[in-house]
């Protein structure tokens, strides 16, 4: 019984996913795919109960698949964000009315007599169950493609996205990750200057106190960039290697030409006139961009040290989210009813049956990604905090 | 490797050149050691060898530099980057990315080495830092200690010949410190590194120095030469060779166990001595008192059931390594942070509870940063800002500042001060409001000896007055200056609270080098061994 046991051990554990670590680390544009792919399908559809499982699945693969690095916890802002719209797309379906005729009137707010230019503008009012329906839903809607990009910016690194863009961009690349970097020092040293101004013996709350340790904060980011800067020259940053003048001149022409057509090719698609010669245009011009930016890649010496590869599982990671994201594409033209129900007559939402299979598509990652601890037990068990060391000087708090 | 010919450098808008007349020359495989008072210039020359001086800084330089065969003027930073490494004050504004393992291969990557070299390089250096196991961690949430590692392996990697360090261990604990240093001296023993590092903490450097250049004041031409001989006529020395200058010991011993060696005859002088004891103050009410005092920040516990009492007229010395909680019980006896529970009285008063304008009549706290504290544009307007916020006459604060930093002008710049000039000033600001309770958060970091002596004295002068005063400090050598007691923190929690010789000497990581050298005995300081002696010879 052991070799068979065995035999069964070893196939279920080439499956099962590895414990994450740098080298299996999923490629992080596979899961901006399938974040896009999620965020697509929600834009599709506004019945409430496909919303509500859409992020709902986004949220069990960041419970099972983030890790305790800190842009994990961008999860949570995201999600307050959600709310946050809903809540305001619900404020102003109440106070401004809605569009959507209604009978059921749930309560009447006194109105706001307006001067006749402003006609079509309503204040206050009857509002109607319906019309707080439909902004309810299309709040959800706003709200499930937050959730998404904030599944994204929790799963994958932002800056190892950013690593993966082509040599000639890559200098814009690290403008960005410099700023991001800098964000949370700034939030320090906001906080610090307030503690300090407590120690002055005035008021550290309010917007006054806020406003008044600006100017040293941003004395303060200043230095520190000039210093970064300084440090960045003395590792070798901007470092370029010689290409001969021929080469220069043809990158030049590659990428402004490449613009160009894709500019042209676009109108062309837009443009009802153009369509036969648009999508010809387009194409070429891209391909004449990218070859520019491979050109202009040749000036960097930059190689890159571990990047990340798209594996199997990065496949079928981002073919998740592509499913998901094209089955519910077709679902909307095949059986528009059930995706976009009407508001008016009021009536509970029901499930259709195939959508909801196939936003459970989108549960794949939890399953296939590799998972961020070798924990014991499978689930989003919080790895223990203790282990983390306490930041020095409360640099980050 | 590094040679400077006759190297001057001037700054737009200075009346006289930061450097004048250096001349010297720094062998391969030599660990070079720069001292001298601050604002002398030390920054500038590190400056000149990894080219950001003149090329980022701006300036004019005369003369030649040359690194490894390399001109500075001729080449840019960036094209020095695989022979020079340079490490800065702040290891934070350093990096570039956001994980170890990352950081450790920016240079390498900006140099274009091929992927597996790359891969090989950063294995090697995880292994000869000890960074192993932070290998995934994120930049931010890494310990002081910690940090510095890291900024020296992400230019390692690229395996320069000459490394470039500017004050690597004055931000760290005794412990981390240690740690760097002993990285310092493997690249040297087994890499064969050049490295030039500029320190104000002599006590934990000049034992591996194999060379000293002193830059005795600004414009003055450096000395170069033996770490002995520098020392022997150097301005700044640490307590190991005051005390060997003092026992006329030859040659000038520089780490504690040559001195412990020497140092027989001595202990044997000393050995039916005491210390005159620094006067305990008498028992009057505390001004501050903590008792099961607990505080949490996010998740992590910072202090445990701690129980503290401060008497006036009180200097105490709060130790522990980095995050040990020592700036948390600073914050939460200024009110900034609530006890989870447990109780806190300052005064009377519970910090958290009261105004800022009430609460500062009762403590200061001097942060970290000075500079935190200062928002005029001209040290009159700030004084003029500290008598208004803390409700005393006007001109008292500017009083206070001619007294305790004579000859600064009103119209100064608080930022064109020197670092030593600043903490003063923010102190005076403090001071203002007279409180009966001092706190100084790392005060001494980034000082020169003699701006050390001044704060010394100045803080006995308080302390003398009827102050209580609490330091959070690592400086081994402060806290046995002036302090009358010491408690250590661990993890939050007090691990030892007593008199200063009681709780230091018998501790390896927080005994000053006079403690060490003349162990068992009671005795801390060279100050104290003079007197002791002093007395010996006339009695």
């Amino acid at each position: 019984m052991t070799a068979r046991a065995r035999e069964r051990g070893g196939l279920r554990g080439r499956i099962r996913q590895p414990a994450a670590s740098r080298s299996n680390a999923l490629h992080a544009g596979a899961w901006w795919l399938w974040a896009l792919g999620l965020a697509t399908a929600a834009s599709r559809t506004s019945n409430p109960l496909l919303l509500l499982l859409l992020v709902a699945v986004a949220g069990y693969v960041v419970a099972a698949r983030r890790t305790e690095a800190p842009w994990a916890r961008s999860y949570g802002a995201f999600l307050k964000l959600g709310l946050l719209v809903l809540a305001l797309r619900l404020v102003f379906a109440v106070l401004l009315g809605s569009p959507i005729p209604g009978t059921h009137v749930l309560f009447r707010l006194p109105e706001l007599p307006l001067p006749h230019w402003a006609q079509g503008v309503r204040l206050g009012g009857p509002v109607g169950a319906e019309g707080v329906v439909f902004a309810l839903c299309d709040g959800l809607k706003l709200a499930a493609l937050l959730v998404c990009v904030g599944a994204a910016n929790a799963l994958a690194n932002p800056a190892r996205l950013l690593k993966s863009l082509p040599g000639a961009l890559y200098e814009a690349g690290v403008a960005v990750v410099v700023a991001m970097t800098f964000a949370p020092n700034l939030v320090a040293d906001v906080q610090r200057l307030r503690t300090a101004r407590r120690m002055r013996g005035r008021s550290d709350r309010g917007v006054r106190a806020l406003i008044q340790v600006g100017l040293p904060v941003l004395e303060g980011a200043l230095e520190r960039s000039v210093a970064l800067a300084a440090a960045m020259d003395a590792r070798g940053y901007g470092r370029t290697a010689e290409v001969p003048p021929g080469v220069r001149r043809l990158t030049a022409a590659l990428t402004l030409g490449g613009l160009l057509g894709v500019c042209a090719g676009t109108y062309g698609l837009l443009a009802a006139e153009g369509a036969g010669f648009g999508l010809p245009v387009l194409a070429l011009g891209l391909a004449a961009a990218l070859a520019g930016l491979w050109l202009g890649g040749r000036r960097s010496v930059r190689t890159r040290y571990r990047p990340d590869r798209w594996g199997v599982r990065a496949w079928l990671v981002a073919g998740s989210g592509v499913a998901v994201a094209a089955l519910m594409i077709h679902a909307a033209v095949s059986d528009p009813g059930a995706l976009t129900p009407p508001a008016v007559p009021l009536r509970a939402p029901t499930l259709p049956l195939w959508p909801a299979v196939s936003v459970l598509l989108g549960l794949l990652p939890a399953f296939a990604a590799p998972a961020p601890t070798p924990a014991p037990a499978p689930g989003p068990a919080p790895a223990p905090h203790r282990s983390a060391p306490r930041n020095s000087k409360g640099a980050e708090r | 490797m590094i040679r400077f010919d006759n190297v001057s450098v001037t700054y737009p808008g200075a009346a006289a050149p930061a450097l004048r007349g250096v001349d010297l020359t720094v062998p391969e495989g030599e660990l070079c050691l720069l001292v001298g008072p601050s604002g002398v210039g030390k920054s500038t020359l590190l400056g000149a060898v990894s080219g950001l001086v003149p090329h980022f800084t701006g300036g004019t330089l005369h003369g030649r530099v040359t690194v490894a065969g390399r001109h500075t003027h001729v080449h840019k930073p960036r094209e020095l980057a695989d022979v020079v490494g340079t490490v800065g004050q702040d290891p934070l504004a350093h990096f570039v990315t956001d994980t170890v393992e990352d950081e450790l291969a920016y240079g390498m990557e900006s140099l274009g080495v091929p992927s597996d070299v790359m891969r090989r390089r950063v294995e090697e250096t995880l292994d000869l830092l000890g960074l192993a196991e932070l290998r995934d961690r994120p930049i931010a949430t890494l310990s002081g200690g910690q940090r510095q590692r890291v900024a020296i392996g992400s230019v390692l990697t690229v395996h320069p010949k000459v490394l470039v360090l500017d004050e690597p261990t004055s931000a760290l604990d005794p412990g981390a410190a240690e740690e760097v240093l002993a990285v310092l001296q493997r690249l040297v023993h087994d890499l064969g590194t050049t490295v030039l590092l500029a320190e104000h903490r002599l006590e934990r450097v000049v034992q591996y120095a194999d060379q000293v250049i002193l830059l005795p004041e600004p414009g003055a031409p450096p000395v170069v030469g033996d770490p002995a001989a520098i020392m022997a006529a150097s301005p700044v020395f640490p307590p190991v060779v005051g005390l060997g200058k003092l026992a006329g010991w030859s040659p000038l011993p520089l780490s504690v166990r040559d001195a412990r060696r020497a140092a027989r005859p001595l202990r044997e002088r000393l050995a039916d001595r005491r210390p005159t004891p620094a006067l305990p103050p008498q028992k009057t009410a505390a001004i501050a008192e903590a008792s099961g005092l607990s505080v949490r920040r996010g998740r992590i516990e910072a202090l445990r059931a701690v129980d503290l009492t401060v008497r006036p007229g009180e200097t105490l010395a709060l130790m522990g390594r980095n995050g040990a909680g020592k700036s948390t019980l600073l914050g939460t006896l200024t009110g900034l942070h609530e006890p989870a529970s447990g109780t806190v009285r300052v005064g009377g008063l519970l910090p958290h509870r009261t105004p800022p304008r009430e609460l500062v009549r009762c403590v200061g706290l001097v942060p970290q940063e000075p500079r935190d504290l200062l928002y005029a544009d001209t040290v009159a307007a700030e004084c003029a800002a500290a008598d208004e916020d803390a409700g005393a006459a006007p001109g008292s604060c500017r009083a206070l500042v001619a007294e305790l930093l004579p000859g600064v002008p009103d119209d100064t710049h608080p930022s064109d001060l020197s670092e030593g000039q600043r903490l003063t000033l923010a102190l005076a600001v403090v001071l203002a409001a007279r409180p009966p309770l001092l706190l100084l958060d790392e005060p001494t970091r980034g000082l020169d000896y003699a701006a050390k002596s001044r704060l010394v004295a100045h803080l006995r002068a308080l302390a003398a007055d009827g102050h209580a005063i609490v330091l959070a400090t690592h400086d081994v050598e402060l806290a046995a200056e002036l302090a009358h007691r010491v408690v250590i923190l661990a993890d939050g929690e007090i691990v030892a609270d007593g008199r200063t010789a009681e709780v230091v000497v018998s501790s390896p990581a927080f005994a000053p080098q006079v403690a060490k050298i003349l162990q068992p005995g009671p005795w801390l300081t060279v100050p104290q061994v003079a007197t002791a002696l002093g007395e010996g010879a006339r009695a």
